[in-house]
């Protein structure tokens, strides 16, 4: 049976991992290459390296760190951040990374999407979407350049249209990043995630959220999602990665145990 | 132990040599004809579209060479499936070691590409699971697959039961990426290297 997945998430900013709270406020939590390696051994089952200034500093970033940690980690690993053409997605992954996630890109220029997939196969194309809450209206939108705080902004987009539009484009992968709820520990946002799932025919991954064990056993069990992807609580050890394997097991959700 | 990385020029290259250093072994990535031929092991990784792959091995002409080998091989993902006889995606014609045909995963309701760590189950006996367990988790990613044949030495469940691994004569290939699979995808690698 395919088993579901446990994602740490790692923010990467200038070489190292940092972790903010609904996207601001950045602080250090370490080097990439033992964290990965951490991360690894304790179970993940995937890792993703957000480089998170990428996108909205228009600038070509240093990704030589994607070669280290292939050498050195066992597990499939996803790099997004400041791919915007064929090439910055071949030097990834070519440098080792598995697959490579697109977000504000993708909403420039939707047709990267078709590219990306069309050179390297839709399996390695994931593509990250940024969705904030609007209580007042109660809709879901997309926002873009959420790396800096100066530009972020909302989009045309709804987010079930956004879902759409990037699986007819050939997007392998769909990472929910649900904005009101990052950094916040209070559990995923079930309600979306339930309207999202109904329309996302390729692997479905909730990010976002998750603070208690039992924020991951809802995803999975009431959303069904193939993956829960997470940063907070694994960087700070709030959570263990093991022992929150072995607590989904014992509560039917089919798991790799290590 | 001269160890070959035949170079496809796809995106798995270097996570497939990585993974046979971690080993303690120093393979070489190349696409040269001699140093292919006088390999005591080979392994042809792949990612991507078939047809994109075969275009690849013409270019370099390694088609025929691919086809004369008669060391221990390892076709990885794309690589394996390579093996058969023709590709449903871009509709192809491939090395034809196994009379196959890889066709698209069918829409049983699961979200697809295939795509994360599912459990195989080999038929007992085969070197290349030696001392690992019915049941271990590999993680894959793919959209087409080989259905059970007579080559098949491992099979899996995504919906419907289809090819994990494969052997025909020398050529052997896994549908997973072994590089890419903890301990017991380094320890089938490590069955693989010491055949």
């Amino acid at each position: 049976m395919l088993a579901k997945r446990i994602i740490p998430c790692l923010d990467v900013r200038n070489g190292q991992v940092v972790k903010g709270v609904q996207f601001r406020n950045h602080e250090i939590i370490g080097d990439i290459v033992p964290l990965a390696k951490r991360y690894a051994i304790e179970g993940a089952d995937e890792l993703v390296f957000y480089d998170i200034t990428a996108s909205s500093d228009g600038r070509v970033v240093d990704k030589t760190w994607v070669a280290k940690v292939a050498e050195v980690i066992d597990i499939p690993f996803c790099v997004a951040g400041g791919i915007k053409t064929i090439d910055d997605a071949a030097k990834i992954l070519s440098y080792g990374a598995d697959k490579i996630s697109i977000n504000s890109p993708a909403l420039a220029d939707p047709n990267l999407i078709s590219r990306l997939a069309d050179r390297f196969g839709v399996q390695c194309v994931v593509v990250g979407i940024d969705t904030w809450h609007d209580e007042k209206t109660n809709q879901y939108h997309v926002y873009q350049y959420t790396g800096d705080e100066k530009r972020t902004v909302a989009t045309v987009w709804n987010t079930l249209d956004w879902v759409q539009e990037v699986q007819k484009h050939g997007a392998g992968e769909i990472v929910l990043n649900m904005m009101n709820q990052d950094g916040v520990k209070q559990g995923y946002d079930l309600t979306q995630l339930k309207s999202i799932r109904q329309i996302c025919k390729v692997p479905l991954i909730a990010s976002g959220g998750a603070g208690k064990m039992h924020h991951f056993l809802d995803a999975f069990k009431q959303v069904n999602v193939d993956g829960a992807l997470a940063a907070s609580v694994f960087h700070k050890q709030i959570i263990n990665i093991a022992e929150l394997k072995q607590y989904l097991a014992n509560n039917g959700v089919a798991i790799r145990l290590c | 132990m001269n160890i070959i990385i035949i170079d496809t020029a796809c995106a798995n290259l270097a996570s497939v040599k990585y993974a046979i250093e971690r080993l303690g072994y120093q393979p070489m990535i190349t696409d040269d004809p001699d140093l292919i031929l006088k390999a005591d092991k080979l392994l042809l990784p792949g990612v991507g579209a078939a047809s994109a792959a075969m275009e690849q091995l013409a270019q370099r002409h390694l088609i025929e060479v691919i086809k004369v080998c008669t060391q221990p091989t390892l076709g990885i993902c794309l690589g394996m499936q390579l093996f058969a006889e023709h590709s449903q995606e871009g509709n192809v014609d491939t090395l034809g070691f196994i009379k196959e045909t890889i066709a698209k995963i069918p829409d049983c309701g699961l979200p697809l590409p295939h795509m994360g760590w599912n459990q195989v189950y080999p038929k007992a006996g085969n070197h290349l699971f030696r001392e690992i367990p019915d049941g271990s988790y590999f993680y894959f990613v793919h959209g087409y697959a080989l259905p059970l044949c007579s080559a098949t030495i491992a099979e899996t469940k995504y919906g419907e039961n289809f090819t994990a691994a494969v052997q025909k004569d020398n050529y052997y290939g896994v549908q997973f990426h072994p590089e890419r699979s903890g301990l017991a995808g380094a320890k089938l690698l490590k069955n693989f290297l010491e055949m």
